[in-house]
Parts: structure tokens; C-alpha cells; sequence
């Protein structure tokens, strides 16, 4: 139940964030300076900001860019950590000793240092969080992954595999991939909401995605001025980032019960 | 024990090595000249070229490098670019605040995170753990950023019980200053302790042991706190180990909104003036602090159960 | 009507009825049903059976410790003239422990392995004997010493896994019979360990009831242990009670057609190189989701006949101190 809950949570977010110029909320950045600062009503629903901007339109427009970061960063790193994880834990040696360590000193290194380097060097704005998150996040689904596939390399069905000589190719993506993925899929839920997380707090920052563009971040740093009078600004936009975060953790827990998982992706 | 302990510094001081090492070259990377931004309108290529030799910034790289190393191994970081006065104390004032602010919110945290686990693992399934769940749910998904902005909203500016930002002076107004900050962190951690206390309980209830204790006629609060508890300690201090060492420089944006003066804002404002040195010895400060919070957590481990050996 | 109330003192424990039910998707499965025996003074009960026959699961309701989701569905459990059933939780902790113990089938897990064997001990005779400290040390190590452990004193910091597993059962005996229990529950206590540590638990357990004629409810599946150690055997099939009887005469003339089966399935060493073949009992182990009507070995008996789908299941009350659930059949074959 809880599954489903969570899918149609993010599933009326995704409809709305693409569907978003359809029904209307055309142009977040339209600045009417005789609107400034009002309350929630009808005509706008979450209230407008300082220079009159519906708070409603930026915030569905912010969800573009916020779902599709979490979506595709979290995605990317799935694929290619639990590919070089599946390599290091199935042969072993070397090739395990060598991921391990690169994926440790990723881990460890604190990430505000690599993304204020990245984002330097990069230069601030999406591109820049994007890098970095990326370079970190794969890092967990290798160590998850291998850890994984460590415990499959010794099952019998894998060594039957084995002894029927079928190609190493063949054994990893066909037989091994398909468990992996259980355990993969379930962190990927929590991992989506760190990630969309991560984006909001480095927007907030400065770090992210730069005003004026509409971000559930910069939405709600820009409101920090105005937190004494016009609440509505910093408050509503995050209650919609913890439905959306909600949703996904729906959708974890819910794979979780299915899949057989462990939720909290203990490596 | 102390062996063990010496063994691991020694383990320790490669990775620190190759930690600054690679902070070293990060930042080095980074463009943007230090003494241009410091000069800026007198920034002549003379003047550039003298301040330069001034700060030792026209050695060569491997040069600064060691000279950093060896400064470091003597606890002399050296000087600020920018601030021009040493390094060291700067860095210990805002450690001391930083460390205050964690400990208090890791407090936090396990106020809210280990009786709620505890509760929900022995009521599982029932309604109270389905509330508990749904909390620490809700409770993942808020943004940092956004509770702090919450608790300053009802707690600062309409309640008036604690102050919006700063330091207060004292220890009573020092506590109250870091309060609003030190739940939003404690309302960030908890989440995920919760999560995994409550499941190594419900597995430690499970086990033989547990019922065999309660067969001698232990009261059920005993068996609870005294032989399930310390059985279920160990996988949630891990969780915990892992998050302190991420929050030492993670809480930057907990800095920023309560304006509190810790080593997450030095790190910011020293990335963004290529303040060289103090970027070197903060990288070197966090490298530390995570292996130290690693060993604790080891050490923890072995007093908790007495199956692990050193 | 003073004769009967003597006659119920001497009886520590008498168990009618009982029946304890897992709650499934269609209903209830009885793991344990209509069950009725009782125990006296100094006497030991074996309970024998198949795994899952509900021998274990009868045990821990005594206690009161039947795991979720099972629970007695109906039935009185008599110690002393209460009726554990309806007692409050904390006076069931008190009995827990000091008047009825228990012992489990794998020490290893069934010790705390984060304290040390001292601890646990000494826990117990503080608790429950309100010990002072010193005191409860001192008889720690006369327990541990009476349970037959070396150097009990260097014993008392060691930890679980430091132990062997024949010791840790000793452990598990000493914390048992540290409060001086009336009655001991005995769930496949030696199943776990080698078979020449098996006989040191089960002469140690005799010694200890010869000297303070405490009883015991000895459940396992092996027959030979069950009936070299009780007095009194019972025999479990599919949560019903199926025979009751000395140990002896049960061994020797086993009336129900189930006992009949284990007998002869199981080597004799008396009989060696005569009695024939060993047969073991055809069919399948029970399903208790799919029992027939009546009795429960049906499936499975040589005798089975259009009669045994009414058969009440109940003990026949001819013989009060020999009982089989089985009217058509004694120890001599079909009557």
C-alpha cells in the first residue's frame, strides 16, 4: 500500500512538473511589482515574492529542475557504480583492492571542500552541482553493489554458472545484475530525495542553481529576508519539497517490503 | 588496547597524506589568483609580484606543499592570506564551536531517535509504529535548511524564546544561541538513527537469548534496557560515525542561516578567497576528525561487545 | 473432598485442555490441542514427538512465552491451584525464574553474548533471591561448581563465546536452578550437544532432582532420552496428546499406533541382530492446515478403519495411569 501511496505522490509531482506550461503556470520569472508580497489566496495560491512573482508557478517550475536533477544524477550514478562494483566484487584482487580505496577517499573526502572546488572550477550553477554530486554518488552504489555481489559469487547458482562455462559477460550482466538490482533500486529511492536535497541546499548556498532561476532552493533562500512578514515565501515551497521527498521514501519503503530489502542500503 | 590505538594513528597519517595531498591540488586548480582578490583595484603586476614573494606563493608547488607539511607536523599552519594573523588559533576558537554545536545536536538526535526507536521496534507493526515511521519519513525529507528556517519562524521571531542568530555570550545565552540550530541538525540525524535502531531491535527481540531471559522471570523493562538495548547499540553507532564525521564541515548551511561562526563558514569564505593555507590546514583539521570519530567508533565497539577483538 | 484437595497439592502442575492456536489467513492452526497432563512432586514428565508436533510449543506456554502469533486459545494450566492463564504479567514474572525454570535446546544463543556468565548468574540470585552483592558472587560460584564447571571462580568473567558448548549448557542449568525451582522445563536441552556431553547434562539434571526433588518436564524428539530419563512419558502427534504412560510400560507396550511406529523405528540396543528390520513410520509428517477428521494419524496407520474419523481424542480414560487416544488399537495389535 505503501508503494502505491508513494507512486502517485510522485507521480502527480512528475505529471505537474512536465505538464507545468500546459496548465497554464507559463512564466516563472513574470514580475509584477504591484503584487509584491501578498498572502496566499486564490489567485495566487502560495502567495508572490517580493517583486510579485506567483510562488506557485516558480515552485512548479523549480520541480523541473529539482525531480529531473534527482532523477538523472541518481540514475547515472546507479549505472555506472553498480557496474564497477560488479566488476570489483566478482573478480576479486586487484581490481577490488583498487576500487575499494577510490571509492573510500571519495567517501570520506568532505564533500562541501569538493563541491566548492568543483563549483569553482566548474563555475557555480547547475552544471557545477551536477559534477559534483555525481563524482561522490556513484561511490555508495559501487560499495553496496560489491558487497552485494560478494555474498552472489558464492551462491550455487552462480557457481553453477560457472562450471557450465558460460562467458564472464554473460554471468554478470544476465545472472548477476538482475539480483543486484533489488537492493540498487530500493537505496536509489532515498538516495533521489539526498540528492534533490543536495541540489536545494547548495542552491541555497549560492552554490547551485543562481537566482533568478526558480529552484526549490533559491525560493526558499530568497524568502529567508522576508521571514518575519511574508512567510509564505520560505515556508509553502518546502512543505512541497517534503511531500515530493515523502513520495519517493514511499515508493523505498514500499520496494523494500516487496523486494525482500534491507532499507536502510547498510552496505 | 593503547597498542591498538597506536597501530591505528599509524594507519591514519598515509591517508592523511594523500587527503591534503589531493585537497593540495583541488584547490590549486581552482582559478583565481588570492593576491589579485586581496589586492584588487591596487592590483599592479608589481605589487601582485612582491606580495606573491611575501606569502612564499611563488615557490614551486611541490615546495609549498612540504613547506605545509612540515609546518602541520609542529601544529604551525602558518598565517591566514588574508587575515594575516596565524592560522591556529583562528581554526581551534571556531573547532571549539563547531564541536559544541555537534554535541549538543547529536544529543538531540538521540533524544528523539532512540526512544522512538525503542518504542516502535516493541510496538511494531501496531499503530505506533506506523506514526513513528511516518515521522521519521516526513522527518527525512525536510531540508536542513528549511527546519532551521521553521524553528528561527516559531521559535525566534513569534515566540521570542531564542535568539535568530549568533553566539550568545555566557553559558546560559551560549546554550540558548545554539538550541534552534542544534535541533534542525538533531531533526536531520534522527531519521536515520531511528531507522536503523528500530531495525536492529526488532532483530535483537527475536533472538534466543531475549526469550531466554525473559523464561528466568527478568521484568520486561530489564530485558528491554539492559539486554536488548546494548545489543542493538552497535549497528545504529556506525550510522552515527559515519554522519558526525560528514557533519563537522556539513554544517555550513546550519551556519549560514543562525550566522554561527563554525568551521563550515571558514571553509566557505576561505574556498571563496583562495585562502590557501587555511583551505590546507581545515582539510587536514576534517581528515583528523574523521579518523578520530572512526576510532571511537571501533573503540565503542569492542566495549560494547566483548566478541570483537582489537 | 479433603482427599481431592490433598491430592491437588501434591500436584504442582495440571494442565487441562489446553490449546494454543497460530492465527493463519483461514483461521486458527491449533499447535497444540485439548492437551492435558499434569505433574507431581519430584516426578518428571517426557514429552516426545515429531518436530512440529507441539511439544515445544506447550512447554513455553506454560510460561506463558508462546511467540506471536500464537496464542492459548482455550484451557486451564494449574500451578499450585492458580491458573497461570489468568495471572497477571508481573506475578507470572515471579513465578518465571524462581519457581518454574526453564532451560532451551542451543546454549549458545540463548546466553546474552555481550555479559559475562557472572553477570547473568548473579543477575538472577539479585533479582529474584534479593542477594547482596558478595552473596550472590559467592553462590554464583557454588552454582557453577555444582553444575560441574572447573575453576568456577575464573569461569564467572569469562564470556559466552569463550565457552564450550557443553559448558555453556551447564551455565544455563546453574542460572536455572539458582533460585531452587519447583518445577524445570527441559526444551531438547541435549539435542545440541555431542552425544558424550549428552549423558554428562542428563546425569548432572538427575543428580540435581535426586538432591532436591525438584520435577521436570523433559521435551525431545529422542525417544531413548526421554525414556531413560522421566517417569512418566507423554506422546505428541500433530498438537494432540496420543499416549500417556510410565516410562517403562510405555516403552515395553506402547499402545497408540503412532508410539508403536517410533518404537520400532529406532535401533534397540537390546534387540541387536534380532527384532527384524527397522521400519520407519510411512507417509508424511502432518500438515496441521490439512488434518482429517478425527485422528490425525490416520494417513499414516496400519490400522486405520472407518471408525478413526469419529475418534474423540481422547485420552481412554480405562486406565488412568496408561492412556492412548487410540480405541481400536493396544499394545497387542488391533483389539
Amino acid at each position: 500500500m505503501t508503494l502505491w501511496l508513494g507512486v502517485g505522490i510522485v507521480g502527480i509531482a512528475v505529471i505537474l512538473a512536465i505538464g507545468t506550461n500546459w496548465i497554464g503556470f507559463t512564466n516563472p520569472n513574470e514580475q509584477d511589482l504591484g503584487a509584491s508580497l501578498l498572502a496566499p489566496s486564490v489567485a495566487h495560491p502560495f502567495g508572490t515574492d517580493e517583486l510579485g512573482r506567483d510562488i506557485l508557478t516558480r515552485v512548479l517550475h523549480g520541480a523541473r529542475i529539482d525531480l529531473s536533477f534527482g532523477l538523472i544524477t541518481t540514475y547515472v550514478s546507479l549505472v555506472i557504480g553498480m557496474f564497477l562494483g560488479a566488476l570489483a566484487g566478482y573478480f576479486g584482487g586487484v581490481t577490488d583492492t583498487v576500487l575499494m580505496r577510490v571509492v573510500d577517499t571519495v567517501i570520506s573526502f568532505p564533500f562541501i571542500v569538493l563541491i566548492l572546488a568543483i563549483a569553482s572550477i566548474v563555475g557555480a550553477g547547475l552544471l557545477g552541482a551536477y559534477v559534483g554530486v555525481l563524482v561522490v554518488s556513484w561511490a555508495l552504489y559501487a560499495r553496496l553493489t560489491r558487497g552485494e555481489m560478494l555474498v552472489l559469487r558464492e551462491t550455487q547458482y552462480m557457481m553453477a554458472a560457472e562450471t557450465l562455462g558460460l562467458p564472464v559477460r554473460r554471468i554478470i550482466f544476465v545472472h548477476a545484475i538482475p539480483n543486484l538490482l533489488r537492493a540498487n533500486l530500493v537505496f536509489s529511492m532515498s538516495d533521489i530525495v539526498l540528492n534533490i536535497l543536495t541540489l536545494a541546499a547548495l542552491s541555497y548556498l549560492g552554490l547551485g542553481v543562481r537566482p533568478p532561476t526558480a529552484e526549490w532552493g533559491t525560493i526558499i533562500a530568497q524568502g529567508q529576508k522576508y521571514l518575519r512578514t511574508a512567510w509564505w515565501i520560505s515556508t509553502l515551497p518546502g512543505i512541497v519539497v517534503v511531500l515530493v521527498g515523502v513520495g519517493f521514501a514511499l515508493i523505498g519503503d514500499g520496494l523494500a517490503d516487496r523486494l525482500g530489502e534491507d532499507v536502510t542500503g547498510a552496505a | 588496547m593503547f597498542a591498538y590505538i597506536g597501530r591505528r594513528i599509524i594507519q591514519a597519517i598515509p591517508v592523511l597524506i594523500i587527503v591534503t595531498l589531493v585537497a593540495f591540488a583541488l584547490i590549486h586548480l581552482i582559478p583565481g589568483d588570492p593576491v589579485k582578490i586581496m589586492l584588487a583595484s591596487r592590483a599592479t603586476p608589481e605589487a601582485i609580484a612582491t606580495v606573491r614573494h611575501q606569502l612564499g606563493l611563488d615557490q614551486p608547488l611541490p615546495i609549498q606543499y612540504l613547506r605545509f607539511l612540515g609546518g602541520a607536523l609542529r601544529l604551525n599552519f602558518g598565517n591566514s592570506l588574508f587575515l594575516r594573523t596565524s592560522i591556529g588559533p583562528i581554526i581551534a576558537k571556531r573547532a571549539k564551536d563547531s564541536l559544541a554545536l555537534l554535541v549538543f545536536s547529536v544529543l538531540v538526535s538521540l533524544v528523539i531517535a532512540v526512544p522512538m526507536a525503542i518504542i516502535s521496534a516493541v510496538r511494531r507493526n501496531r499503530p505506533t509504529d506506523h506514526l513513528v515511521r511516518m515521522f521519521s519519513t516526513f522527518a527525512f525529507a525536510m531540508p536542513a535548511f528549511w527546519t532551521g528556517l521553521l524553528l528561527v519562524l516559531f521559535f525566534a521571531l513569534r515566540l521570542r524564546l531564542f535568539p535568530t542568530s549568533g553566539l550568545g555570550e555566557g553559558p546560559i545565552n551560549y546554550l540558548r544561541s545554539l538550541t534552534l540550530p542544534s535541533i534542525t541538525i538533531g531533526f536531520y540525524l534522527a531519521p536515520v538513527l531511528l531507522r536503523s535502531l528500530r531495525a536492529s531491535v526488532i532483530e535483537t527481540l527475536s533472538a534466543e537469548f531475549v526469550e531466554a531471559a525473559r523464561a528466568r522471570g527478568l521484568s520486561e523493562r530489564r530485558v528491554l534496557f539492559k539486554h536488548v538495548l546494548r545489543n542493538s547499540l552497535i549497528a545504529m553507532i556506525t550510522v552515527l560515525g559515519v554522519n558526525v564525521g560528514f557533519l563537522i564541515s556539513g554544517a555550513v548551511v546550519i551556519e549560514n542561516i543562525f550566522a554561527l561562526p563554525g568551521l563550515g563558514s571558514l571553509l566557505v569564505s576561505s574556498i571563496l578567497a583562495r585562502d590557501y593555507p587555511v583551505i590546507q590546514a581545515l582539510t587536514l583539521v576534517f581528515g583528523v576528525t574523521v579518523i578520530v570519530v572512526n576510532l571511537l567508533v571501533d573503540l565503542s565497539y569492542a566495549a560494547l561487545d566483548p566478541r570483537v577483538r582489537l | 473432598m479433603r482427599k481431592q484437595s490433598e491430592a491437588m497439592e501434591a500436584l504442582l502442575l495440571k494442565v487441562d485442555d489446553l490449546t494454543i492456536g497460530f492465527a493463519d489467513r483461514r483461521g486458527f492452526l491449533l499447535a497444540a490441542n485439548r492437551v492435558s497432563f499434569s505433574v507431581p512432586k519430584d516426578h518428571t514428565l517426557g514429552m516426545v514427538g515429531e518436530s512440529g508436533c507441539g511439544k515445544s510449543v506447550t512447554l513455553r506456554s506454560l510460561l506463558g512465552l508462546v511467540p506471536y502469533p500464537g496464542e492459548v486459545i482455550a484451557g486451564s494450566i494449574m500451578w499450585m491451584g492458580r491458573d497461570l492463564r489468568g495471572v497477571s504479567k508481573k506475578k507470572l514474572e515471579q513465578i518465571r525464574g524462581k519457581d518454574i525454570s526453564m532451560i532451551f535446546q542451543d546454549p549458545t544463543s540463548c546466553l546474552n553474548p555481550v555479559f559475562s556468565v557472572g553477570d547473568q548468574i548473579t543477575e538472577m540470585l539479585r533479582l529474584k533471591l534479593y542477594m547482596s552483592r558478595q552473596k550472590a558472587y559467592a553462590r554464583a560460584v557454588e552454582l557453577l561448581d555444582r553444575v560441574g564447571i572447573p575453576s568456577p571462580k575464573l569461569r564467572l568473567t569469562d564470556y559466552p563465546h569463550q565457552l564450550s558448548g557443553g559448558m555453556r549448557q551447564r551455565v544455563m542449568i546453574a542460572i536455572a536452578i539458582a533460585s531452587q525451582p519447583k518445577l524445570l522445563l527441559a526444551d531438547e536441552p541435549t539435542t545440541a550437544l555431542d552425544v558424550t556431553i549428552q549423558d554428562q547434562i542428563l546425569s548432572l539434571l538427575a543428580e540435581i532432582r535426586e538432591e532436591t526433588g525438584m520435577s521436570m518436564i523433559l521435551v525431545s524428539h529422542d525417544v531413548g532420552v526421554v525414556a531413560q530419563n522421566s517417569d512418566e512419558v507423554a506422546v505428541m502427534y500433530a498438537g494432540y496428546l496420543v499416549e500417556r504412560g510410565r516410562a517403562q510400560e510405555l516403552l515395553h507396550r506402547p499402545r497408540h499406533p503412532y508410539t508403536q511406529g517410533l518404537l520400532k523405528a529406532i535401533p534397540k540396543i537390546d534387540q541387536v541382530g534380532e527384532g527384524g528390520p527397522l521400519v520407519p513410520i510411512r507417509g508424511q509428517p502432518p500438515n496441521l492446515a490439512d488434518l482429517p477428521q478425527g485422528c490425525p494419524f490416520q494417513p499414516r496407520c496400519r490400522f486405520m478403519n472407518e471408525g478413526c474419523s469419529t475418534v474423540s481424542m481422547e485420552l481412554n480414560r480405562q486406565e488412568p495411569e496408561h492412556g492412548s487416544a487410540c480405541p481400536f488399537v493396544d499394545e497387542g495389535g488391533m483389539r
